[in-house]
């Protein structure tokens, strides 16, 4: 048995960064690569199911979408225990949005068929919170988005989970497996990579895949496919507020100004 | 004319207030005085439900019942999809809300429309629709339009749009998709403990962390100096899901929204949009971080760029 986790390589930007002459991006010069926070917690909700199980019954796959680069977040998944590690990439790709992502992840999906697809609620650097959901509406299969709670035996026909609502509610559903699951940060407590993981992660393969792999055609990827197109960049007018500037001292002083304040007006 | 269909969202018998605020962006929508907006409600108690939507400009409730009393994702796909195939809107708005987050993506992929998430903006340029939503961890404005589109499925930030007020009434028809079935079940509601905590809903003066504290270690140090300034110790997300600080503690969209805080220091935390969602409404908001471009900056009152921990001795320092 399978399940295939779905992870994003996010970006970071400097400090200082520069939006790319067309407008469209900011300059790749200015961004710093990592495996998505949410990716780390769903990479592990698979790992503890997989743990829970006969040796050898359930088999982790990380998938990923993008260039070279992205190697190095799927290695990371393979130090964390991952058996099996797949990037898919081609260049009529570039300018996939989220849903085009998630309808190329699902045709990984298909080919493996697993008996569940995780994905991050959402990425870190992007937050369309859209690609899961998009793999599940490309498949056409049971969904469920936010999830906090994970109660499922492998190979069970029906999985129970528990929804993070706003406010501090969950909302306890049954749903029919196979299922596409957003999972959410706190959903479990994520390992760090051993030193040997690293090591034999280092050995393991990371297999690439392009479109003929996933019987998808140009026209069906890249930006051409997105559902939205990205007219403009610009750095929003920041700074509302009001900078206390001064050495840490001075800082120190105005804030325990602002809190004396606060408790006359108060008292 | 154009049609803007907007989807209430509702829970445990409560339309859920950022209705009121996609129906104010349906307005911005309109561009003709004949133009229309449509107000639907998925659910069995759709009908009944209606009468809490009584709302200036609504041209028209439909009350779209299914077979389940609170949200299943795969009917309100069905439901919503079907209603886009009927009244051909140019423009679908649904709160980027967590309901929303498990079916808007479907209807906007099995459909074919335009789609883009977490929306604070709308406006048309040239007749095109185009909406902005936040890049790379809110630090840039993203504009995007839907060439190609008919129709544009948004999902919107809560708190960007003013609450409606006035009331009216709407026309009200009935949609009945009660024949519509789902691979999933909704079981019951958790409300997840307090555990006999405080609860931060009531207090006025809060200095919360966020992950800028590093380590577990590091809270005690915390923890003194909101004792020492009489503040109550509250945290943004990780601390809570790391176990620092109970969750009870945890401020934002999931967590607790501080609607008495009066002075709110933020310690090390980036002001994501789930974080702010608890807290933004405080009227003297001072953060600490060492990321000028952090994005809390951006509705703190007072900003102060530097280092949580050499903060925290200092004020130790002169407090003594
Ligand atoms: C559906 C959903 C619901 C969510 N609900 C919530 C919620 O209720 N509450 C919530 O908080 N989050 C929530 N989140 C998570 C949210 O998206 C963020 O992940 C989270 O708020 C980030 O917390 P943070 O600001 O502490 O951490 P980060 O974003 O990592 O920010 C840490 C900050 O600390 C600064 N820093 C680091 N070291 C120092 C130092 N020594 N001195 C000063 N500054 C320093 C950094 O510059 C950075 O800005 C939710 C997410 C989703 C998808």
């Amino acid at each position: 048995m399978k399940i295939v986790v779905a992870v994003k390589q996010v970006a970071a930007l400097d400090d200082d960064f520069e939006i790319r002459a067309d407008g469209l991006d900011v300059d790749e010069d200015f961004l710093m690569y990592d495996l998505n926070e949410w990716d780390d917690y769903s990479l592990e909700e698979a790992m503890k199911i997989k743990e829970a199980a006969a040796e050898g019954a359930v088999e982790v796959i990380a998938v990923s979408v993008g260039p070279e680069r992205v190697d190095e977040s799927l290695r990371k998944c393979l130090a964390k225990g991952a058996d099996r590690a797949i990037r898919v990439w081609d260049d009529a790709m570039e300018g996939s949005d989220a849903v085009t992502i998630g309808r190329i992840l699902a045709g990984v999906v298909k080919k493996e068929a697993p008996a569940m697809v995780f994905a991050g609620v959402q990425s870190s650097d992007q937050a369309n919170a859209a690609t899961g959901m998009a793999i599940a509406a490309s498949l056409d299969w049971p969904h469920a988005a936010v999830v906090a709670e994970l109660d499922y035996q492998p190979g069970a026909a029906t999985a129970r989970i528990k929804r993070e609502l706003e406010g501090g509610m969950l909302q306890a559903v049954e749903i029919d497996c196979p299922a596409v699951l957003t999972l959410q940060l706190g959903i479990n407590k994520p390992r760090y990579a051993s030193l040997r993981g690293i090591k034999q992660a280092a050995a393991k393969p990371i297999e690439h895949w392009s479109l003929g792999d996933l019987g998808l055609d140009a026209t069906q990827v890249g930006a051409t496919a997105a559902l939205s197109r990205v007219r403009r960049m610009e750095i929003p007018v920041k700074g509302r507020a009001q900078m206390i500037e001064g050495t840490i001292a001075e800082q120190a002083a105005k804030l325990i100004e602002i809190i004396k304040e606060y408790k006359g007006e108060a008292a | 004319m154009n049609t803007i269909l907007v989807v209430a969202e509702h829970r445990r018998g409560e339309v859920r207030p950022v209705t009121l605020e996609l129906i104010t962006a349906a307005q911005q929508l309109k561009t003709a005085a004949d133009d229309r907006v449509l107000l639907a409600i998925i659910g069995q108690e759709a009908e009944s439900l209606a009468s809490q939507l009584q709302w200036a400009g609504v041209d028209e409730i439909i009350a779209c019942k299914t077979n389940s009393a609170e949200f299943e994702p795969e009917l309100a796909e069905q439901a919503v999809s079907a209603l886009i195939v009927s009244r051909k809107p140019i423009a679908v708005l649904l709160p980027h809300s967590v309901d929303s987050l498990g079916y808007a993506t479907a209807v906007a992929v099995k459909g074919g429309y335009g789609y883009a998430t977490d929306v604070f903006k709308l406006a048309y340029d040239g007749g095109a629709l185009v909406a902005t939503r936040g890049g790379y961890n809110q630090k840039v404005n993203v504009e995007v339009d839907f060439p190609g589109h008919a129709c544009a499925v948004m999902t919107i930030r809560g708190g960007a749009f003013k609450p409606v007020e006035t009331v009216a009434a709407p026309l009200l028809t009935v949609d009945d998709r009660s024949e519509l079935s789902a691979r999933s079940r909704p079981l019951e509601f958790i409300e997840q403990g307090g555990g006999g905590d405080i609860d931060i809903t009531t207090v006025e003066f809060i200095m919360s962390i966020g992950r800028g504290i590093g380590e577990e270690a590091n809270v005690e140090d915390f923890r003194e100096l909101a004792d020492n300034i009489d503040a109550t110790l509250c945290c943004s997300r990780p601390i809570a899901d790391a176990g620092w600080l109970p969750k009870s503690r945890q401020v934002g969209q999931s967590g607790k929204v501080v609607s008495a805080c009066k002075l709110y220091v933020a310690m090390g935390i980036s002001g994501s949009i789930q974080h702010m969602a608890g807290m933004k409404h405080v009227s003297t908001i001072v953060a600490v971080n060492t990321d000028p471009g952090a994005s809390i900056f951006t509705i703190a009152k007072y900003g102060i760029v530097a280092d949580i921990f050499e903060i925290q001795e200092e004020l130790q320092a002169q407090l003594a």
